[in-house]
């Protein structure tokens, strides 16, 4: 009966009683649409790649290696040469090797020379492939496959010829050999999105009249001359390797960090990974700070209407005391209505919270390549709530302990 | 030394109120005989609020007894206290009785809340609830409305019914008429003196009226039991 009595006194105060919860819903929501996009972001960014057992190139660090062979952040300091790629290729643990050739770029984006191989075995969001939107593979030696943000930023469409730049942010372009666009790449949230592949030999190709990074003058193949050429190339970036049993990836690992004629470095994309969220990951503390404090406000925000309702609700307090409640019933009641509200509000919250991400996820999808999956609360976000619940208690008891007072004062008369 | 009959009783009680200004009441003698209905007049400041509250149990004497229905009071706790009035007394106020937001049968069930004994004499709550609203003139059905849309004078006798349920001993009504025209007055006391005679409790009701005089027992005048001390600090 006590909490149909409270529950029936916050109805009465319906409007602002409705405000209250209303700011607890929204802080809560926020609190947790942050910790949704955060963890979002976190599994985002894990998976970047997937699928690929090590990622190999020239001796640097391993968040280094990570950052220009997936993120396409920064350059290699040196190569891998094609020796050593063809000796780890040949190794009996790799089931698969794609190799990776960066350096160039068309507009504000990398080229990335590569193999057909590597559509079929990068893998991003845990497992999934890279699909085509439009056309086709590279089968040609200047066909390129550029990636979802490439294609809207520059407004390409299948066919178009592209001119690959040499070097990154130079204005010195191969306008000899005119790409052509043979495919588009659906949106994967990774940086395959921002990247324009062409083959390993393309890459060669582009070179062909070129020497320590400048073009030799008056120098110009034709390219159906290129095309009768041999180019092998003499070095790559980086390479994915896919191995045959997960137990051998460290025993591949070791063997080619160990390798004797050339400085290699072999990483597990995941420890990577998280090597490098945990440099990211000072951002996600902050935002967790602010949508804390944003809680806390709705939390203040209510004790102080609690407190404003009090003088209004002597007469009331008074009408228990007279009944024979004793004060710690009015102490107990304030409590009570305060967990209601925030419990409602909690709720509420968690409604806001689905509501937002039914309609936020195709967009932030499309907009960022961020996936925000709507699975029920985790155990984690249960206890936030639950936490929010007895956080407005706690607060609560502040006014209470007011009213306790004053209810011992008042007794059972009230001169207002 | 009680005799059975006795429900109320107050001897050499002295009180003040705590503060700047002090204001003491001293009662040497006030007894109520069970079943009798008393009308206790007095002027407003004549300390009939603090004579309740020391009733009731919401304020302590600091020397005298004061005994309800054989208990001295000053004898238990502050949360004792609270419950043995909640057990003993119905109480009935000038107005705004009753907690608006909740339905009739919310309000006159409440004070069984606080009193297991007095909840245990009700065996079917709403069927007794139904049944006092009826003898005191109330549509039955009214139980499920919001005690705040009703009138003051079927708030009063909500009040009443809720003063009544589960007999407690002795009914204590502070102006209950005041905020009620004539002929509601009127209506409502014969309505409450035949349920506290039906009930067979103990009627003591506080006003300034005398007009109210030849329907009690017994009249008595607050200036007749009690002295008022009252300084300026």
């Amino acid at each position: 009966m006590i909490f149909r009595l409270a529950f029936g006194s916050l109805m009465a105060r319906a409007l602002t009683v409705g405000m209250t919860i209303l700011a607890i819903a929204l802080s809560v929501a926020l609190f947790l649409g942050v910790e949704k996009v955060r963890t979002g972001a976190k599994a985002s960014f894990a998976d970047t790649i997937s699928g690929t057992d090590l990622i190999v190139g020239a001796r640097s660090g391993s968040v280094q290696l990570l950052l220009y062979s997936v993120f396409r952040i920064g350059n290699a300091t040196s190569n891998l040469s094609w020796e050593s790629y063809q000796d780890i290729a040949a190794r009996s643990e790799v089931d698969w090797i794609v190799p990776i050739s960066l350096g160039d770029s068309h507009r504000q984006f990398r080229v990335m020379g590569t193999t057909t191989a590597f559509f079929d075995r990068y893998k991003y969001r845990s497992g999934q492939s890279i699909k085509l939107k439009d056309g086709a593979v590279m089968s040609d030696l200047f066909d390129t496959v550029i990636g979802a943000d490439v294609a809207a930023t520059l407004g390409y469409r299948v066919g178009d010829p592209i001119v690959v730049a040499h070097g990154l942010a130079s204005f010195t372009e191969h306008e000899d050999q005119p790409f052509r666009i043979s495919g588009i790449l659906e949106k994967t949230g990774t940086p395959v999105d921002r990247t324009v592949m062409v083959s390993l030999e393309a890459i060669e190709a582009i070179h062909v009249d070129w020497k320590s990074g400048a073009k030799i003058p008056g120098k110009s193949t034709p390219a159906d001359v290129i095309r009768q050429m041999e180019l092998q190339p003499q070095a790559v970036t980086a390479a994915l390797v896919g191995v045959k049993g997960r137990l051998q990836v460290f025993g591949l690992q070791r063997a080619i960090n160990e390798y004797k004629q050339e400085p290699l470095l072999a990483v597990l994309p995941g420890v990577a990974l998280q090597e490098l969220w945990q440099i990211v990951g000072i951002a996600e503390t902050a935002l967790i700070g602010v949508s804390g404090m944003v809680v806390i406000t709705a939390l203040i925000g209510m004790m102080a209407t609690i407190f404003s309702s009090l003088n209004e609700r002597r007469r009331e307090m008074a009408i228990f005391r007279a009944m024979g409640a004793r004060p710690r019933v009015i102490l107990g009641l304030l409590v009570l209505e305060a967990s209601l509200m925030a419990a409602i509000g909690a709720v509420l919250g968690l409604v806001f919270l689905y509501v937002g991400l039914a309609i936020a996820q195709p967009l932030v999808d499309s907009a960022f390549g961020l996936w925000l999956p709507i699975d029920a609360p985790t155990a984690r976000e249960v206890c936030v709530l639950l936490a929010v619940i007895a956080a407005s208690a706690i607060v609560s008891l502040v006014p209470a302990l007011r009213a306790y007072r004053l209810s011992l004062v008042d007794g059972m008369m009230v001169k207002i | 030394m009680f005799e059975e009959a006795s429900i109320l009783k107050l001897k050499d009680v002295r009180y003040s109120w705590p503060g700047r200004f002090s204001f003491g009441l001293t009662v040497p003698e006030f007894d109520l005989t069970s079943g009798e209905t008393v009308l206790l007049l007095g002027e407003s400041g004549s300390g009939k609020s603090t004579l309740l509250s020391l009733i009731c149990g919401t304020v302590s004497a600091q020397f005298g007894m004061v005994s309800v229905s054989g208990t001295d009071i000053a004898s238990l706790s502050a949360g004792e206290r609270d419950r043995f009035r909640a057990e003993q007394i119905g109480l009935i106020f000038q107005q705004f009785n009753l907690l608006p937001y909740a339905s009739v049968l919310d309000n006159i069930l409440l004070p069984l809340d606080f009193a297991p004994e007095r909840r245990s004499r009700v065996n079917t709550p709403k069927e007794e609830a139904k049944q006092l609203c009826q003898d005191l003139g109330l549509p039955r059905d009214v139980i499920d409305a919001r005690a705040g849309t009703l009138s003051v004078g079927q708030q009063q006798r909500v009040a009443t019914a809720r003063a009544l349920i589960g007999q407690p001993p002795l009914i204590i009504a502070d102006e209950p008429t005041s905020a009620l025209d004539a002929a509601t007055q009127t209506t409502f006391l014969k309505l409450l003196f035949a349920q506290s005679k039906a009930h067979s409790t103990t009627l003591l009701m506080v006003s300034h009226d005398a007009r109210l005089a030849d329907q009690f027992d017994r009249v008595v005048q607050m200036s007749d039991i009690s002295q008022v001390e009252r300084q300026s600090a």
